[in-house]
């Protein structure tokens, strides 16, 4: 049943002039998970994200999310757009112009009809539910710090709950009392709302906390997926570098 | 998957009784919200909430908002709430948004619309005044790095400035040579057609000749630079304020007027005068062909008649501006690039000051211009 699934990617090739930045990859991401995205710096998991989104053409290969073939008419933007899914773009990508609250509004302006003063309200809960003031609300996107730069974005990509969210490193840049805010702020999302989450990160407490699979993308294709467990003893060299080099370490340390 | 929303509101004694059935998502949005002012009376009366979440199926933040504004609201009047039938898999989602919106945002003070008229006012003479003195300061920086360049002469950005005198020049000669010859063109058909009721029509030569000389070739080509190199100027310069490379280029040592804006101010100086001159030509080409054509006067009478009308007076005085139009023109659009604030509207904002701004003061210097060269006879 195809249904079990929320994204399918199968056989996928993009590239850049001569150079093919995603080579043959397969990846499903079942309904109601989240999953974890890791990989080399550069390596093309932006890039991933990007096309399964629809935002860079793809060379070869099949991308369905919900079911829906992105070759279809119209493309998944058409088909799905604000309320079904929502991204976090690793550079945060609000608008300028806009408060951060009219930032988070923006999605719930244009997709239902609500007074003005609920949706205040609403996008006032949403900053509050990822750490921020509502005098936060009031600052330009040029006024705010990098970390808070992420929390409003990922605010606004909750705005409607949609469900499937897309999330380029949504916890670099935050402190880790933040972050871990934000595991909680998803974890709760996933159970009431049966959220998927496609989430490329580089925060091992993230994925150790909050992911139920994680897949590692080298040289352009998964080369490990499975829980947490599985690719701390995954064997490529790649994945065991990432996992078990100094820095990675103290992760799974037995305690003495 | 997604159900109608239904609120069942019950009064048992003064107990008032609320159940919440199907999708409280925001699909619903518009339903939710007014399931929700439809019992605001109702809630208002009660003295005694229950509410009974048994028959949510869905509920998203928009849902536990409402909810949460419900019971709130009667805590808030001291009225007793009790909440049952919250299914587990809802329960942290309405516990989040429990204590969310609990501080009062501070409200800010409304100006009085009379005062706050008068504070724009008085913020625009200011402004105004900050407008000359902003413009003075960057003349004085820009002098400044041009007798750096001038003491160290290998200080001058030499690929920059060769690129954007590239830019500034050489790509714009098609667009003005085209708009300049048809100017030229125009004034001699409409010379023609006018003097020829007093049988003067020859005279059109020595109209065509010291209009395009003296005022329009300069002043059209300034504004079309203007308009072309000044607006391109301050939105590069916009966009690399915004996202903090200038900020970057100034913790490395480098000062951004010497390594951005000379070059830029320096090309401009150079492009205008070689542009007003080929726009002149293209002028006095565009005559020559209509008199030829259309008024029948051969071109070796339009070239006699020509050297006659004009002098050389009538071109330095023409050309004699030009710098000074490419000076004010690059110091507005340098000085404007670099207001831009973080947003994508001041960079817009900012482009468009740029260039209203810079084609009013060039055509205020043209008139300056013609009082000076009035008075002392040229
Ligand atoms: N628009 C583009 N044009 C050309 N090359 C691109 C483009 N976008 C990305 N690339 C290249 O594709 C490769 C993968 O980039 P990508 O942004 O996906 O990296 P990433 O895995 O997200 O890295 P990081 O963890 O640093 O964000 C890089 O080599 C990058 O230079
Ligand atoms: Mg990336």
């Amino acid at each position: 049943m195809t249904d079990q699934y929320a994204i399918r990617v199968s056989d996928l090739v993009v590239g850049f002039g001569r150079r093919t930045v995603i080579d043959h990859l397969s990846l499903d991401v079942r309904r109601g998970e989240i999953l974890g995205l890791v990989g080399a710096s550069g390596g093309g998991k932006s890039v991933l994200m990007r096309t399964i989104i629809g935002l860079i053409p793809k060379r070869g290969g099949r991308i369905e999310v919900m079911g829906w073939d992105a070759d279809a008419a119209g493309g998944l933007n058409g088909h799905f757009g604000a309320p079904r899914w929502g991204i976090l773009f690793q550079q945060g990508a609000l608008f300028s112009s806009l408060t951060a609250r009219q930032n988070v509004q923006f999605p719930l302006r244009e997709n239902a009809s609500l007074s003005q003063s609920l949706m205040d309200e609403i996008a006032d809960a949403k900053l509050e539910m990822v750490g921020l003031t509502p005098d936060d609300g009031d600052k330009l996107p040029s006024e705010l710090s990098g970390g808070m730069t992420k929390r409003v974005a990922l605010a606004r990509a909750l705005a409607l709950d949609p469900a499937i969210v897309f999330l380029d490193e949504p916890t670099s840049g935050l402190d880790p009392i933040a972050a871990g805010d934000f595991d909680a702020l998803i974890k709760t999302l996933q159970k009431t709302l049966g959220l998927t989450v496609f989430m490329v990160t580089h925060d091992l407490a993230s994925l150790k906390t909050v992911c139920d699979r994680v897949a590692a993308l080298a040289d352009g294709k998964i080369v490990a997926i499975g829980s947490m467990d599985d690719l701390l003893n995954s064997e490529h060299p790649w994945v065991r570098a990432y996992f078990h080099g100094k820095r990675s370490l103290m992760l799974h340390k037995k305690p003495d | 998957m997604s159900s109608t929303p239904l609120l069942d509101i019950a009064t048992a004694g003064d107990t008032l009784e609320l159940r919440p059935t199907g999708s409280w998502t925001v699909v619903n949005a518009g339903l939710l919200e007014s399931l929700f002012n439809a019992a605001a009376p109702q809630l208002a009366a009660a003295k005694r909430l229950r509410v009974d979440l048994a028959g949510v199926r869905e509920i998203d933040t928009l849902g536990a908002w409402l909810l949460e504004k419900i019971s709130r609201g009667a805590e808030q009047a001291g009225h007793p709430v009790t909440v049952t039938g919250i299914d587990e898999r809802h329960a942290e989602l309405i516990e989040d948004v429990r204590k969310v919106n609990r501080t009062q945002r501070a409200a800010r003070p409304r100006p009085n619309p009379v005062m706050a008229r008068l504070e724009q006012a008085g913020r625009a003479a200011f402004g105004a005044v900050d407008e000359i003195v902003i413009f003075l300061q960057m003349l004085g920086a820009t002098g400044w790095a041009l007798l750096g360049v001038l003491r160290r002469p290998r200080s001058l950005r030499m690929t920059s400035l060769v690129y954007q005198t590239w830019r500034i020049g050489w790509q714009a000669i098609p667009i003005m040579v085209l708009i300049t010859f048809l100017i030229g063109a125009i004034i001699a058909q409409q010379g023609i057609f006018h003097f020829r009721k007093f049988g003067a029509e020859s005279y059109v030569v020595d109209m065509v000749g010291i209009l395009v000389l003296r005022e329009l070739g300069v002043l059209i080509v300034a504004i079309m630079v203007a308009g072309r190199s000044g607006s391109a100027c301050t939105a590069e310069l916009g966009s690399m304020k915004m996202r903090e490379e200038i900020d970057a280029l100034t913790t490395m040592g480098l000062d951004p007027i010497e390594v951005l804006i000379l070059p830029r101010i320096i090309a401009l100086v150079i492009a205008l005068p070689i542009l007003a001159f080929m726009g002149s030509m293209a002028a006095l080409y565009g005559g020559g062909l209509i008199a030829w054509l259309y008024g029948g006067m051969s071109p070796a009478i339009f070239i006699e008649r020509l050297r006659e009308a004009v002098s050389v007076t009538h071109f330095e005085v023409g050309i004699i501006k030009a710098p000074f139009m490419a000076l004010v023109i690059g110091i507005i659009a340098c000085s404007e690039g670099l207001k831009v604030q973080g947003s994508a509207e001041s960079l817009g904002r900012q482009t468009t000051t740029s260039v209203v701004k810079s084609i009013f003061l060039v055509i205020v210097l043209d008139g300056l211009f013609a009082v000076f060269f009035a008075s002392i006879g040229m």
